[in-house]
């Protein structure tokens, strides 16, 4: 069914309540819809079609978590919302290459969209140190945490895993585990002020 | 309560598993103990983190999964701009190509300057008539100011301005005659000649002969006397190559002395009215006079060859006894006497010299 569909973009509201219920049609037909215009928009500005990936899925996410946590007014359309976020992150993209000419060729209309993506940019940070703080955890914690703090695993499904006697034994390495992965969290954040 | 404990406790609490008593006790703790409510709220913010990562990662999981389906190569050839290879070309390398124009125009002018394109006349010919300090002029006439200029004229006071243009010129007779080329004086308003001893004089163009490029000038200034009998004679005949030839002129405002040999018969473009001399000549040496190693005058300095070092050009001195003959003599243009006795012949390039050149004037001409 969903490929009958692949081919009509989905009506905005149809795309919010999809995104609040969580449904992959839905998002898979949003993805598909305005990609093509994204696409254009970067190889026509002096970027390559993984640019353009890589700013559409970072503009949908904004998208998403702005659909999901419930602030998101149907004031424009989503096209140019979409249009609007993949714009401003190109453009700070090419900055930071220093690749800006001061000319950006534009396809569509666009709206002013600076706080959403600097939260965004904000959020991406934290999910940075947080990615470095795990790779440096090692095992088992590194598991140990993602299992019951990620995936929600119980204590007791963590114990059987890792063989653990008692749930007591399994508590207390996954104590010693989290202070260890906020340890390196923070002290990344710290390095990170440094710089 | 150690720090092991104070985190089970935490994590009970914002999980949910307490029971409502001990959730109203740990509520109480919270808001009594400030580092019990900082550690509750950093790790439900760390927590929360860690699930927000996960998230995350699922949904680009999601996303790329999504992006497998997409062709984007065959998107990519429909969507790219394709406008035609010349505005591409211009897009992509016009900095390149305004560089390269730039450099183009400057190369093309600059060669076209270099090689005289722009001087109108012929291009390889100069003309050594010395273009003085119009600037500095310029800028003298706007200093001085309206009052001083008034009194200046109420006085009676002569005003000496730079001069416009300038070349040399020389007697041709004791009583005041001038030669020196047409193209010094040509357009001319008014004209002075300067001896070696730095005195000026009026003088009035009586004849030219454009054709041979000469003037004659009479001075007919009151303070201007006749001088004694020249030293030189004008040469009737034809000087052969390979002669040793010398002019003094004034290229700047001293006299300058310069040597050279007569190196053809013929002047610029098989010109037959004038010889070409291996002599160094700079602008304002028009009109200078060649002289020979016997102190006979063979010609008058007129010109040079802009492309060639050492190629300058003199006019025969036999078109000069031409011009002189051709003259209209009346009442205010006395006679031309010419001089018939060298008494150079027998003297050194040095003591020449000194003779010579008291009658040799730099000419100064105003022109408006």
């Amino acid at each position: 069914m969903s490929k009958v569909l692949k081919g009509s973009a989905p009506t905005d509201s149809e795309v919010i309540l999809g995104i609040l219920n969580n449904s992959e049609v839905v998002l898979e037909r949003l993805y598909v819809a305005y990609f093509p215009m994204v696409l254009q928009l970067i190889i026509n500005n002096n970027g390559s079609t993984d640019d353009a990936k890589d700013i559409y899925q970072e503009a949908i996410i904004v998208l998403y978590n702005k659909i999901k946590s419930g602030d998101f007014e149907l004031s424009s359309k989503l096209k140019t919302f979409i249009y609007s976020v993949c714009r401003r992150l190109w453009l700070k993209r090419l900055n930071q290459m220093s690749r800006f000419d001061g000319d950006i060729k534009d396809f569509q209309d666009h709206l002013p969209v600076e706080d959403e993506v600097e939260k965004q940019t904000d959020r991406d940070l934290q999910f940075t140190k947080m990615e470095g703080a795990l790779a440096l955890l090692g095992e088992p914690c590194k598991t140990i945490i993602e299992d019951f703090y990620m995936h929600d695993r119980s204590m007791q499904e963590i114990c059987e895993r890792f063989g653990y006697t008692n749930a007591d034994n399994a508590k207390t390495q996954k104590y010693k585990c989290l202070q260890r992965l906020k340890k390196l969290f923070f002290q990344h954040n710290q390095e990170e002020r440094k710089i | 309560m150690n720090d092991r404990q104070l985190h089970d406790e935490i994590e009970r609490y914002l999980n949910g598993e307490m029971s409502r008593e001990e959730r109203l006790a740990f509520d109480v703790l919270r808001k009594d103990n400030a580092e019990v409510g900082r550690q509750v709220n950093e790790h439900r913010q760390f927590v929360g983190l860690l699930k927000q990562y996960n998230e995350r990662r699922e949904l680009e999981q999601r996303l790329n999964a999504i992006h497998q389906e997409i062709d984007v190569h065959a998107l990519k050839e429909e969507l790219t701009d394709r406008p035609s290879w010349v505005v591409q070309l211009w897009r992509n390398h016009h900095s390149k190509i305004s560089v390269a124009a730039s450099i183009a125009i400057f190369a093309m002018l600059g060669t076209l300057f270099f090689t005289g394109y722009f001087a109108g006349h012929d291009s390889n010919y100069t003309q050594l008539r010395m273009q003085l300090e119009n600037y500095k002029r310029s800028t003298d006439k706007l200093n001085r100011s309206t009052n001083a200029l008034l009194h200046d004229i109420k006085a009676g006071k002569r005003v000496i301005e730079p001069a416009k243009f300038g070349g040399t010129g020389f007697a041709v007779s004791a009583n005041g005659y001038v030669v020196t080329n047409y193209h010094v004086v040509n357009g001319a308003d008014s004209v002075y000649v300067q001896d070696a001893a730095g005195e000026s004089f009026h003088a009035r163009v009586v004849y030219t002969e454009p054709q041979y490029d000469v003037a004659l000038l009479r001075i007919d200034d009151s303070t201007f006397k006749s001088q004694s009998a020249l030293p030189y004679t004008l040469k009737r005949t034809q000087s052969d190559l390979g002669e040793d030839v010398y002019t003094i002129g004034y290229p700047r405002n001293d006299v300058v002395y310069g040597k050279g040999y007569l190196s053809s018969s013929t002047g610029f473009h098989d010109d037959t009215t004038a010889y070409q001399v291996s002599i160094p000549v700079n602008p304002g040496n028009s009109g200078a006079p060649l002289l020979d190693n016997k102190g006979n005058i063979i010609g008058i300095i007129s010109g040079k060859q802009s492309l060639m070092e050492g190629a300058a050009f003199a006019v025969k001195s036999e078109y000069l006894l031409k011009a002189i003959k051709n003259m209209p003599v009346d009442s205010a243009n006395k006679k031309i006497v010419l001089n018939s006795k060298n008494t150079l012949a027998s003297l050194t390039r040095a003591q020449q010299i000194k003779k010579v050149q008291n009658y040799v004037y730099q000419i100064k001409v105003y022109s408006h």
